[in-house]
């Protein structure tokens, strides 16, 4: 199974998102066909009442043993349904890669 | 002596209204991530302490443990951890994350 496959997966059903994207950016880092650097955008009524921080680590505690390998960079945008619909469903871009950790792993 | 590199960060997050744990330099980020949230700081204009934990195995590991968060960049302003990249940024762009680093240079002066 893919590894974006299984972050889905993994996500789905914690979660039970109202909206969820889970976008592989590998190729901007990592070449073509790799699976490195993803992006989650998450809506879920779950989140309501946790801070940011608290989503976060739900979130990573959900994908722990990905974390690190076989994903490197993990960016986390978890909303709760009225801060979804009050940024109109915008969320950030990814920052670009700097190459520093290429050997080491994240 | 053995090191106590829970002791260090301690230190380091305490004596550092904003301390941030990254992979590289301010000058140098070496990882997007990290360069993001170096920007975001030059911004906020307040000043801060680095830590380059790729320069430091056991810190890198330590800091995760420390803050039961399994990536880096990691910020810390007044002692507590803030969050990391994604965080800093929403944090930035929502106006919250000034107030809060000039509420902690504020506290003392």
């Amino acid at each position: 199974m893919s590894v974006q496959t299984q972050i889905l997966e993994r996500l789905e059903q914690a979660l039970s998102p109202l909206s969820l994207e889970v976008i592989n950016e590998s190729h901007q880092h990592s070449g073509p066909g790799s699976e490195t650097h993803f992006k989650v955008i998450a809506v879920s009524e779950v989140f309501l009442g946790q801070n940011r921080v608290s989503r976060h680590r739900q979130v990573n505690a959900l994908l722990e043993n990905l974390i690190g390998n076989p994903i490197h960079a993990l960016s986390l945008q978890l909303f709760t349904q009225a801060e979804w619909e009050a940024r109109s469903g915008v969320a950030l871009t990814s920052p670009a890669c700097r190459g520093g950790s290429k050997a080491v792993g994240a | 002596m053995s090191r106590d590199v829970i002791k260090e960060i301690e230190e380091e997050i305490k004596t550092h209204k904003v301390m941030l744990y990254m992979k590289g330099t301010p000058e140098q980020p070496m990882c997007g991530f990290s360069y993001t949230v170096i920007e975001i700081l030059n911004q906020v204009g307040q000043p801060y302490a680095s830590v380059n934990i790729l320069a430091d195995q056991e810190k890198r590991e330590a800091i995760k443990q420390y803050s039961n968060w399994p990536t880096i960049p990691q910020l810390y302003i007044n002692g507590e951890f803030v969050g990391g990249c994604d965080i800093t940024r929403e944090m930035f762009e929502s106006g919250e994350l000034k107030q809060v680093v000039d509420q902690a240079f504020a506290a003392t002066v």
